[in-house]
């Protein structure tokens, strides 16, 4: 029988806790604002004996990762966690950790990205890691960010999987603000995460074996990335399997979408992260007005459940993409590019408007909210144009 | 011709799809490089001239690529299939036994070196 203790805790609390539980064989960080909490946490957890880690502290964050690659093809458990310029530095090896199919679970403190300098939250940084074969959660809360880190170990571990995970969570909204927590008993997390059963380990094992190999000529580098994008492909069916087994641990429901009244809804909001809560909010005020609104929050944002999204947004008059990133140049921003090639399949067309919001930590009002929905309106009624607009700006 | 015995076979390796690679392309079975034939990489070759040679090992023990074959303790010829002609054997050949030849020429060099 699992317990539960309650507690008031941040994102970074308890995404470090997460990883406690995990128990990592190898962790290898850096730290890096809003970050540096669950390091700095998971290091107390290492000195007090509390889990036996090997805690390598190294000069950047392009050496963490390096070593979580190294780490995990020897076969060990991996984590680690970084932030904004962070994971900018890791790049590298964020390809090598997915090309060599390293489970390593990673959590990232969703952060602008330089210039100009700024350490608040949008997810400019997780962004640059969207095409790097990673599968990438977004969580809204604190305790999401704790249930998405538990499930990413069983599921970069699965041989059916073997990519490596990024579990992120809003810089200081969601890293730094204290909400209610549960935190189920170590035995508990423990029995639910397994052990790591490595395939075909550096160390580990009793046969010599070659990782990193070079694959540059007649065509094998193009096999093996057709065989890494087939990986990513296959593991949504794993991801759920591993997702319904948590959610029957710990009584929250677990999907690659969270769909807030979007069944009748005409106007829906969708969004990654922690804006998700004052979507919901001004959805609510709506809805009691009598305007059908709707939030939808994707929450695996890789592999994209385009199905789930389309089935979500079928019946809405006007959508509106929330992106807290840009992708400049792009006709829109990410998270934009991607809804609309989802819609593209439906018999119908939607219009939608795509904005990016919150940049830099940029304050996200529910007053935000309801000028988005207010635009819907519009554009539904075709007094607004589709298109890419910033939503929040002095001007 | 490998010296050794291998249970994985990687002999058409560059006929393989997508699904056939070991994941991340692991190479699961130790030492199998010695099958990946790298000679066509050549635009030299180094020619042995066995009556100069005095087994000293200088060129088995400079050469990057084990392509300096011996066995019982003398030098029995080149591998070919893997010698990258780098022309390190014959940098460090203290006896001149070793020299370099621009690869397709070396048919010619041969019937000279008969001749001469």
């Amino acid at each position: 029988m699992s317990a539960i203790t309650v507690f008031a805790g941040t994102g970074n609390n308890m995404v470090a806790e997460a990883l406690r539980q995990a128990a990592p064989d190898v962790v290898a960080a850096y730290p890096i604002t809003p970050q540096t909490t669950i390091v700095e946490g998971y290091a107390k957890f290492v000195a007090d004996g509390r889990v036996h880690t090997e805690l390598v502290n190294v000069e950047s964050e392009h050496s963490a990762l390096s070593a979580c690659v190294g780490a995990s093809a020897a076969g060990a458990r991996v984590a680690t966690a970084t932030s904004s310029q962070g994971l900018a530095l890791m790049w590298e090896e964020l390809h090598i950790a997915s090309g060599m199919r390293l489970p390593i679970v990673m959590a990232n403190a969703n952060r602008a990205i330089s210039a100009p300098i700024n350490i608040h939250g949008d997810h400019s940084d997780v962004m640059g890691a969207r095409d790097s074969g990673w599968i990438i959660f977004f969580a809204e809360t604190a305790q999401e960010a704790y249930d998405n880190t538990i499930i990413s170990f069983p599921i970069a571990e699965d041989p059916a999987v073997s990519l490596p995970v990024l579990t992120t969570l809003d810089g200081f909204i969601t890293t730094h603000a204290m909400e209610r927590c549960e935190l189920l008993d170590d035995a508990t997390v423990k029995a639910y995460v397994g052990d790591r059963v490595p395939e075909n380990p550096l160390i580990a094992g009793d046969k010599p074996v070659s990782h990193g190999m070079f694959a540059s000529l007649g065509g094998t580098y193009f096999e093996v990335k057709k065989a890494e994008r087939a990986a990513i492909d296959a593991s949504p069916p794993v991801i759920q399997k591993y997702g319904d087994a948590w959610e029957k641990v710990c009584g929250r429901p677990f999907d690659f979408i969270d769909s807030f009244a979007c069944e009748d809804a005409d106007f829906i909001l969708v969004m990654l992260g922690s804006a998700a809560g004052n979507a919901r909010t001004v959805a609510r005020e709506l809805r009691a007005q009598g305007i059908k609104a709707g939030v939808l929050r994707v929450r695996v944002y890789r592999p994209f459940p385009a199905d789930a999204v389309r089935a979500a947004l079928k019946g809405a008059k006007a959508i509106g993409i929330l992106d807290r990133s840009d992708s400049f140049g792009a006709q829109y921003g990410p998270l934009g590019l991607d809804v609309r090639a989802a819609l593209y399949d439906l018999p119908q067309r939607i219009p939608t408007r795509n904005y990016v919001f919150g940049l830099g930590g940029a304050d996200v009002t529910l007053e935000t909210m309801h000028k988005a929905y207010a635009e819907l309106a519009e554009l539904a009624s075709g007094t607004l144009d589709e298109g890419l607009s910033y939503l929040g700006t002095r001007g | 011709m490998s010296s050794k015995q291998f249970t994985w076979d990687v002999s058409d390796f560059d006929t393989w799809t997508a699904e056939r690679f070991p994941k991340g392309c692991v190479a699961i079975e130790a030492g199998n490089s010695e099958l990946y034939i790298t000679g066509g990489w050549r635009s030299e070759r180094p020619v042995w001239q066995k009556d100069k040679c005095k087994n000293c090992m200088f060129c088995w023990v400079h050469c990057p690529d084990s392509s300096i074959l011996v066995a019982d303790a003398e030098m029995i010829g080149i591998d070919y299939d893997h010698c990258k002609g780098c022309g390190i054997c014959v940098a460090e050949c203290p006896f001149d036994a070793l020299h370099m030849v621009p690869e397709g020429d070396e048919v010619t060099d041969e019937i000279a070196a008969k001749e001469a």
